[in-house]
């Protein structure tokens, strides 16, 4: 069996299993909910104005992997789901909505690269949320992602982290750097604090020297910071992808109330690029805010004030030749590849960039819950991203940065599955390695 | 033959420009209405100057990536579109009709040039066409609804260029492409020709929350 038949055959339960007890009235019934009450104007314009031009093909990164299978580009994918839906007005079977669920989640990471390349500027992606919100809502949602929004419900937080196991977490980074920088503290509930620095659930359980990298230069740069002692530490938002969009709201709220609660001015995210597009593109909206009710700083933004003001000196430059992966969230979404490259160029001194990069970037085919849905659907995204590889390996690189957790795991799956000669780190894993520590012994 | 053409060059082109103008601003109604009612975010971030922006920059011949990436299907649409709207306007026979009519007149085009721009728009039709047939990404999401709009399209200009050369019946011809502008106008609200419209109001949401919200640009 051929690598892209074997992709195509995918079980999991969490879509099998829940919808062989959908009934065609139920499947009726939400679909019509969804598209004629919770949706409407931006949906009509944009299913009523697309001339299926197939001219979106371009932008994604499953069609150019996939030797241009006309399946995988994103009119196709809104042909195969929602064009479909909507001329039966909502008549389709139990198989149909599995084969939805299965593009909508694994096949499409709405990135909003297809945005850039449709002439009126339709936003496919949004239609994908669409088709996951009907998913979601009839059940069928994949097996992984549906426990990491459970995870989301419980916990607040996306790994099943217990409230002490949190707390002991942070303690643990803290003593452990203290070998290094003997004065480290992270301060914990400190009331008032400049900022509040928050994380995704994935440090804490298992790239913890992440929040101990991210302490040691809190220190070096003076600054006033405190990290929540209570649910509402973790930023990521799963639930926002998997469709189940009021336990999307309840974690921002979390999230936003914890700030309040700690009277900070500001918040101070980590790497990663779903959580930022959560607190300004999807969580504050579903909350009623314009913009974030409290500003929300992303780690690139951090570095590179911190850079800019002088706090945070270079102490030696990288020399290994390394390349710059533009997250879709932080760059396509919030244009944060300038303040990126400053940041890299002063660490690295043999910077090479990818082709296309910066908003032209590909995505790394994890992010939108993509990486979430598990295994049994890992071979989907890998092979789904041919062109990453590629466009890895035409840069030579030997270090490739990569500042959004999502992003690292898809890559790190390209990296083993293509055999890539090259180490991928975070950019605080670099900084950490090549900042000025005056406090170490 | 002669109270048929009076028929379809008076009231019916009087029918066809009401549904053409009001179905597009009853659609222009519809959809800003229920926007406010559904997703009245919409208007919270739309943003004058980049809406303007992202309208005028995919309105450049190569200014965008893809229009780079795609150097033939971009050449065709832009001449497609500009000859589409532009030959109609200054053809100096309807410019005579209205001046007939109620007196104003303006600027015509050369007989020539207005032939050799016909002959665009159907070439550039033919290419659409059979590009939908070859090119397999618009060869899957293409069904017969879009080869009857184009060839709604194609049949007021072959029509009129027959009538022009008095090939066939002229009387019959001019009815015919009399008949054919005027379903074509009244199909525009209907099917994806209304992009005539959509494209400003898409463009403008979208380009607004790429240029303001996002700080990137949507191209």
């Amino acid at each position: 069996m051929s690598e892209a038949a074997l992709a195509q055959k995918i079980d999991d339960p969490g879509l099998d299993e829940t919808a062989a007890k959908l009934t065609p009235e139920r499947i009726r019934t939400t679909i019509n909910r969804v598209l004629q009450q919770e949706n409407s104007a931006r949906l009509k314009a944009f299913v009523g104005t697309c001339v299926s031009c197939g001219l979106c093909s371009d932008a994604c990164h499953f069609f150019l992997s996939h030797d241009r299978d006309p399946k995988y580009s994103p009119a196709g994918k809104v042909k195969q789901t929602l064009w479909e839906m909507i001329r039966t007005k909502g008549n389709v079977s139990q198989e149909f909505i599995v084969r939805a669920a299965t593009i909508a989640y694994t096949e499409c990471n709405v990135c909003k690269r297809c945005v850039q390349y449709c002439p009126f500027g339709i936003d496919t992606a949004y239609l994908m949320t669409v088709v996951r919100r009907i998913c979601h809502l009839l059940g069928v949602t994949p097996l992984y992602l549906q426990d990491t929004s459970h995870s989301h419900a419980s916990t607040f937080n996306q790994m099943w982290v217990k409230d002490d196991e949190w707390i002991d977490t942070l303690q643990w980074q803290e003593d452990e750097y203290r070998d290094e920088i003997p004065n480290l503290r992270i301060p914990l509930e400190k009331e008032g604090a400049d900022f509040f620095y928050s994380v995704i659930g994935p440090e804490p359980k298992f790239r913890t020297q992440l929040i101990g990298q991210a302490a040691v230069l809190m220190n070096e740069c003076g600054v006033d910071w405190t990290m929540p002692a209570t649910p509402g530490w973790d930023n990521s938002d799963m639930s926002m992808y998997s469709g189940d969009l009021e336990i999307m709201g309840r974690i921002k709220r979390a999230h936003f109330e914890t700030a309040r609660r700690l009277r900070v001015k500001r918040v101070v995210m980590g790497e990663c690029g779903h959580a930022y597009r959560s607190v300004y593109d999807v969580g504050n909206r579903w909350l009623g805010w314009r913009e974030m009710p409290i500003p929300v700083i992303h780690a690139l933004q951090f570095y590179w004030e911190m850079l800019k003001e002088g706090r945070l000196k270079v102490a030696t430059q990288m020399e290994e030749p390394c390349t710059f992966h533009d997250p879709c969230n932080v760059v396509r979404g919030m244009g944060l590849h300038e303040m990126a490259r400053d940041v890299v160029r002063a660490f690295c001194s043999n910077f090479i960039e990818m082709e296309p990069n910066r908003e032209q970037n590909y995505c790394c085919s994890a992010g939108g819950g993509v990486i979430n849905c598990g295994p049994p659907h890992t071979k989907t995204r890998v092979l789904g991203n041919r062109v990453k590889a590629e466009q890895i390996t035409a840069t030579g690189a030997k270090v490739l940065i990569a500042p959004c957790h999502n992003c690292h795991g898809g890559l790190e799956d390209i990296i083993n599955h293509y055999k890539l000669d090259v180490k991928l780190v975070f950019l605080i894993d670099i900084i950490y390695a090549h900042m000025h520590k005056s406090n170490a012994i | 033959m002669h109270s048929i053409y009076t028929f379809v060059t008076g009231p019916l082109v009087w029918v066809a420009f009401l549904v053409f103008i009001g179905g597009l601003a009853g659609k222009f109604v519809y959809l800003t209405s229920l926007a406010k009612n559904k997703d009245p975010y919409v208007f919270s971030y739309l943003h004058l100057k980049y809406a303007l922006r992202s309208i005028i920059v995919w309105l450049i011949p190569f200014s965008t990536r893809n229009m780079r990436l795609n150097p033939v299907m971009t050449v065709v649409t832009f001449a497609f579109h500009i000859c589409l709207i532009i030959a109609p306007i200054f053809l100096l026979a309807h410019v005579i009709m209205f001046e007939e009519a109620w007196g104003v007149s303006w600027w015509t085009l050369p007989d020539a040039v207005a032939d050799v721009m016909t002959w665009v728009v159907l070439a550039s039709i033919v290419f659409f066409v059979v590009r939908r047939r070859v090119v397999p990404e618009a060869r899957y999401v293409t069904g017969p609804k879009e080869f009857v709009i184009l060839g709604l399209v194609a049949l007021p200009f072959l029509t009129g260029f027959l009538a022009y050369y008095q090939i066939f019946d002229y009387q019959t011809m001019i009815i015919l492409h009399v008949l054919a502008g005027e379903a074509m106008l009244v199909a525009i609200p209907f099917t994806w020709l209304s992009h005539v419209m959509l494209y400003p109001m898409i463009r403008g949401y979208m380009g607004s929350e790429f240029g303001a919200e996002r700080h990137v640009k949507d191209w």
